[in-house]
């Protein structure tokens, strides 16, 4: 009985050893432990949920060109074609100078405001391993058109800043979610009443919808009492439609201005009043520096 | 006592078949590259992290790689490859399990190139199809330099092109893989 036993023990174990995988008995499954950890790619579609800077960055050595535009409001009736007829807009270019590093500039129409920032990402999030990326973004924004016309306007006057911390997360392939916490430095206010320094916190997420479309939301809450109250929140909704080299976002969103000091703590538009921009941002890539190829 | 010579004898024989079929030859870099036949714009990705093993013994072959690990260019096309095409998240490996049919060819004593035909399946995002086809191994120093080159229709694979890109990117996706294949010794 014993006899049988072993010899039957020993057979299996020759059987065993066949049965193996011809590629994990030699290498062993050396794919798989590769794929753990690996970072998370594609959270949002660009390098903007709608207004707000998502956490994606241009890619090292790719300029990305941006054209955004918003119409005028839907509730200016039927003589204003429903605001078509008016436009602001926005022209941009961004630089991924690592591909953690990028810069950009713009230059808006609306109050004739040139734009300057820089992201940095600082962690990113990886699969099986930490939950989120996190990213810092910075910029200076100089308005030429001078709103106070009763004051002799210094240079520093017609400065702004936003330091932005970009908190963001993909949790499924069609979720993804981030958190903004923003501060808004203004050298000059329109009232002594309002606050040089405004706080806010900025949310968006997109839910994709096809592989190449996903609906886009984002909403900025202004701590109370820092800014006028005729300023409303920024909300904006709307669609990233990917065509391979561009992302064009359609939104309604009740910002005019298409940069931080203005969409955050001067937002004139109040969205359940119909105060609602139909805008789009496009954006185009061109690649102009290629990746030397890894070794 | 009996028992102990037997299990030995058993172990023994356990051993000895596995030494039979033991000349495997490997790579952990072998080079794929991926193109396209599209008129706009040239479609090329190289990965050079595919794993390749051949059973000399045996005919048995089997190629894995992730496919995260091929390289564009550029890193939008990067992007929508792994996102939208290949959906390299949701499979991220590819493998090739066959059979080399006319291994007894190869004779690791004569240097020089062996024509072989191979047959297996491929698996690519998700979708497993068979695969055969014509491969070179140069036999040289004790190596094998392996090159084979296939087509395949990316209809077959379930990757689906927009109609708006239709005619940036070709229905069929040409294959090279290239790998120095060295003698596995099992450690010691």
């Amino acid at each position: 009985m014993n006899k049988i036993l072993t010899i039957a023990i020993a057979f299996m174990c020759s059987i065993a050893i066949h049965g193996q995988d011809l590629l994990s008995s030699v290498l062993g499954d050396s794919t798989a432990e590769s794929m753990t950890k690996d970072p998370v790619f594609a959270t949002f579609k660009t390098t903007r949920i709608v207004n707000l800077p998502s956490i994606e960055n241009t890619a090292a050595g790719v300029f990305d060109f941006k054209i955004s535009h918003r119409f005028g409001f839907l509730n200016s009736g039927s003589k204003e074609f429903f605001g078509l007829d008016q436009a602001y807009i926005r022209l941009g270019g961004e630089y991924g100078i690592t591909p953690a590093l990028m810069v950009g500039v713009g230059r808006s129409s609306y109050q004739k405001v040139i734009d300057g920032y820089a992201k940095l990402r600082l962690i990113r999030q990886k699969t099986n391993g930490f939950p989120f990326t996190v990213s810092l973004f910075g910029g200076t924004y100089l308005q030429t058109l001078n709103t106070n016309p009763d004051r002799q306007v210094l240079f520093t006057d017609k400065l702004s800043f936003v330091s932005q911390l970009l908190i963001g997360t993909k949790i499924s392939d069609a979720l993804s979610l981030q958190v903004s916490p923003t501060l808004v430095h203004r050298n000059l206010t329109a009232t002594t009443a309002e606050k040089n320094d405004v706080y806010a916190i900025g949310a968006g997420g997109r839910i994709k919808l096809t592989k190449r479309i996903s609906f886009n939301g984002e909403y900025i809450y202004v701590l109370p009492n820092q800014i006028s109250t005729d300023f409303k929140n920024s909300l904006s909704l709307g669609f990233d439609i990917e065509t391979g080299g561009h992302v064009f976002q359609l939104h309604l969103t009740n910002s005019t201005s298409m940069i931080e000091k203005g969409f955050v703590a001067e937002n004139a538009g109040d969205f359940g009043k119909g105060d609602i921009h139909f805008g789009f941002n496009i954006s185009r890539v061109f690649t102009i520096v290629r990746p030397k190829e890894k070794k | 006592m009996k028992s102990l010579k037997f299990s030995i004898l058993g172990l023994t024989l356990a051993f000895f078949t596995v030494q039979a079929n033991a000349q495997k030859f490997f790579s952990r870099t072998g080079k794929v590259k991926f193109e396209t036949d599209s008129k706009m714009e040239k479609i090329e990705a190289k990965s050079n992290t595919a794993s390749v093993v051949i059973d000399l013994g045996t005919g048995d072959m089997e190629v894995a790689m992730l496919v995260k690990s091929f390289n564009f260019d550029k890193a939008l096309m990067q992007e929508h490859f792994n996102e939208n095409y290949i959906e390299s998240t949701k499979f991220p490996k590819s493998s090739f399990k066959g059979k080399i049919i006319n291994i007894k060819d190869v004779n690791l004593a004569k240097d020089g190139p062996v024509e072989v035909q191979y047959e297996g399946q491929l698996t690519l995002h998700g979708v497993t199809k068979p695969l055969e086809d014509k491969a070179t191994l140069y036999v040289g120093g004790g190596k094998i330099n392996a090159y084979a080159k296939f087509k395949i229709p990316l209809e077959d694979y379930e990757i689906t092109i927009p109609a708006l890109v239709k005619d940036n990117i070709g229905k069929k996706a040409h294959i090279e893989v290239k790998a120095e294949l060295e003698e596995y010794k099992k450690a010691q």
